[in-house]
């Protein structure tokens, strides 16, 4: 019984055994490896970035390199008649309707979206916090959680025909458009206006209250003011879902191929467009290249909307 | 006006806005599931879907979102943490680390159509697949991996610098000190971060329209081997989505009952994101008792 307590020598022997270089080196190794694969995980998220542009950059380009078609032209027309043959005026892919349909519809989106989205993030972060927290967070999460289609799904069945019956026209228009888009992007805009008003140093709210504002002049004059670039980055984040989303408005803008000249009329969006088309026209065809410098144009605008955020963030850091 | 009115009113305001939230939320959640539960029942859920007549369901469509789901997790998740575990323990403020982050940014800010373009082009005709599950994986894997590593990051830095400084200076290496301490205690932040990323790639269609397809071939569900192209698990057949189902029949199907199938899969869909929603609360509050022994 005594022995058992006792360590043996046997035992201590044997745990001295592997010298300490070797498990160093062991180590050392395994610290290499790890290292090395979380690195090249890494760096897979920029080689992926990478091709994404690269590939989605050539086959956007071949409408201009490889079909001639002009860059102006492209941008700037509206004459879309990619199947008609070249006795009858030969094929023209001028994007401008989609362009400006995008533009339209995620404008006005954000238009409404915004500034309820604002006063929503000011009541969860000043107004009732426990209340914002409890109810307000998860409703937000949840309304975050519902996947597009759906948004799409409600906006075809519930907006439409109430559009279409009150409102006039055909229902399908850039009002259901924007409608639909301005509910999703309430989610991300929240959110990320939330963070910003929950960063601020407490002691500003409290030294303009102590010189006697009331909470709204506090808010006004202190809090949206000081919050001033995350807010700006929340709404250029929504701007940017609104301008990509793709089957929700497809679904409830009437993808007919005019410019609105009100907001019931119906119109077309470039994700609109590209989701319609993609799969019926041959690849490499002039319809079907102008569809990837669609896909190209919406890259290229979600970058714009990333040094947009990057501008006003390194604004609001110097300040 | 005097100031105090004016704050009386602003206060209104306020409540308003947030009321108005929850009025939407309420509506959208009350009129999708109001005309959405009446059509669920165990045929709706098991049944496949119908060419051309009425009384079809959404079985394979419910598997095939499951199982692409399941794939897009079993790429994402390794490489989003390890990713994540760069950014927060290894990468330095040099410029390697500002192009991944830039690249993580414009990852998350990319329209899902346009990684569905990305898609169509790599993973469905450089590859050769064809429209198939391990296309739209890929493609999800794409829209999911800017977000897991996010996530992997933020839980990795909330960790106490105590822990890992500890465990440091008992000698332990860095990855060792990630990998048995930091991951370990990180572990709820993953888990509810990770169900909730799960949510959107559940209800993402507009990627996988030109990748994953908007077909389902006829599925033998007794077969089992991946290989057999009317397998339910072969990895390499076109699978259509619950989400894509919605956005397919509303645009160009034939049955006469488009509305009760599309009520009963919107239905669907949101109970299963509130699903993921509550039990990544659950799990994350249980796990972190668990480990905390609280």
């Amino acid at each position: 019984m005594h022995k058992e307590f006792s360590p043996e020598p046997d035992a201590e022997k044997s745990f001295r055994v592997p010298d300490k270089g070797n498990i160093q080196r062991r180590k050392r190794c395994g610290e290499f490896l790890g290292r090395s694969a979380a690195f090249l995980a890494a760096a897979l998220v920029v080689l992926l970035t990478m091709s994404i542009i690269y590939f989605i950059g050539s086959k956007g380009l071949a409408t201009f390199t490889a079909h001639g078609v002009r860059v102006t032209e492209f941008l700037f027309s509206t004459q879309w008649w990619p199947d008609r043959p070249l006795e009858e005026g030969g094929p023209a892919v001028g994007s401008l309707t989609f362009i400006l349909g995008s533009l339209l519809v995620s404008l006005l989106a954000v238009a409404v979206s915004a500034p309820l989205s604002v006063v929503v993030a000011v009541f969860m972060v000043e107004i009732a916090p426990v209340w914002g927290q409890r109810v307000l967070q998860p409703a937000i999460e949840i309304l975050a959680g519902i996947p597009s289609v759906v948004y799409g799904y409600v906006g075809l069945s519930l907006l439409v025909p109430f559009i279409r019956n009150y409102l006039g026209g055909e229902g399908f228009s850039v009002l259901a458009g924007f409608i639909v888009l301005s509910i999703m992007i309430l989610p991300t805009i929240i959110s990320v206006s939330t963070d910003s008003l929950r960063a601020l140093p407490p002691q500003w709210k409290e030294a303009a209250l102590a010189l006697g504002s009331t909470r709204w002049q506090t808010i006004r004059l202190v809090l949206v003011p000081a919050a001033r670039s995350g807010l700006i980055t929340a709404v250029v984040l929504g701007l940017a879902r609104a301008f990509g989303e793709a089957l929700a408005v497809q679904m409830v803008i009437g993808n007919t191929r005019t410019i609105p000249h009100s907001l019931l009329d119906p119109t077309i969006t470039l994700t609109s467009a590209i989701t319609m088309d993609m799969g019926y026209t041959i690849m490499g065809s002039l319809w079907n290249s102008a569809l990837w410098s669609m896909g190209l144009i919406l890259l290229l605008m979600s970058f714009l909307f990333i040094m947009v955020i990057r501008v006003v963030v390194r604004g609001g850091m110097v300040r | 006006m005097n100031a105090r009115l004016a704050d009386r009113l602003a206060t209104i305001m306020f409540w308003m806005g947030a009321a108005a939230v929850l009025a939407i939320l309420a509506l959208l959640l009350g009129y999708i599931l109001w005309h959405g539960i009446r059509v669920i029942d165990w045929r709706f859920l098991t049944m496949p879907p119908q060419t051309i007549a009425a009384g079809g369901g959404v079985g394979p469509q419910i598997f095939n979102s499951f199982y692409l789901l399941l794939l897009t997790m079993f790429i994402t998740a390794p490489l989003g943490l390890l990713a994540g575990i760069y950014l927060a323990e290894y990468a330095g403020k040099g410029r390697v680390t500002e192009y991944i982050r830039l690249s993580i940014e414009t990852l998350t800010s990319l329209p899902s159509i346009v990684v569905g373009l990305f898609g169509l082009l790599i993973f469905v005709n450089m590859t050769g697949w064809g429209y198939s599950l391990m296309s739209g994986a890929l493609a999800l894997a794409v829209i999911n991996l800017p977000l897991m590593v996010r996530i992997s990051e933020e839980s990795i830095r909330s960790v106490p610098s105590e822990l890992r400084e500890a465990s440091l200076a008992l000698g332990a290496t860095r990855w060792e000190t990630m990998w048995r301490v930091i991951l370990p205690s990180a572990f709820p932040g993953l888990v509810t971060g990770a169900i909730i990323a799960a949510g959107r790639v559940f209800g993402e269609a507009a990627a996988l329209l030109y990748t994953a397809g908007m077909s389902s071939p006829i599925l033998n569900f007794s077969d089992l081997n991946p290989l057999s192209p009317t397998s339910p698990l072969n990895p390499f057949r076109p699978a259509e989505t619950l989400a894509v189902h919605i956005w397919k029949i509303n645009s160009e199907a034939l049955i006469p009952d488009v509305r009760r199938v599309a009520d009963g899969s919107s239905a669907v869909l949101i109970l299963v994101v509130l699903l993921f929603n509550i039990c990544a609360r659950w799990l994350g509050r249980r796990i972190y008792r668990r480990l905390t022994a609280t």
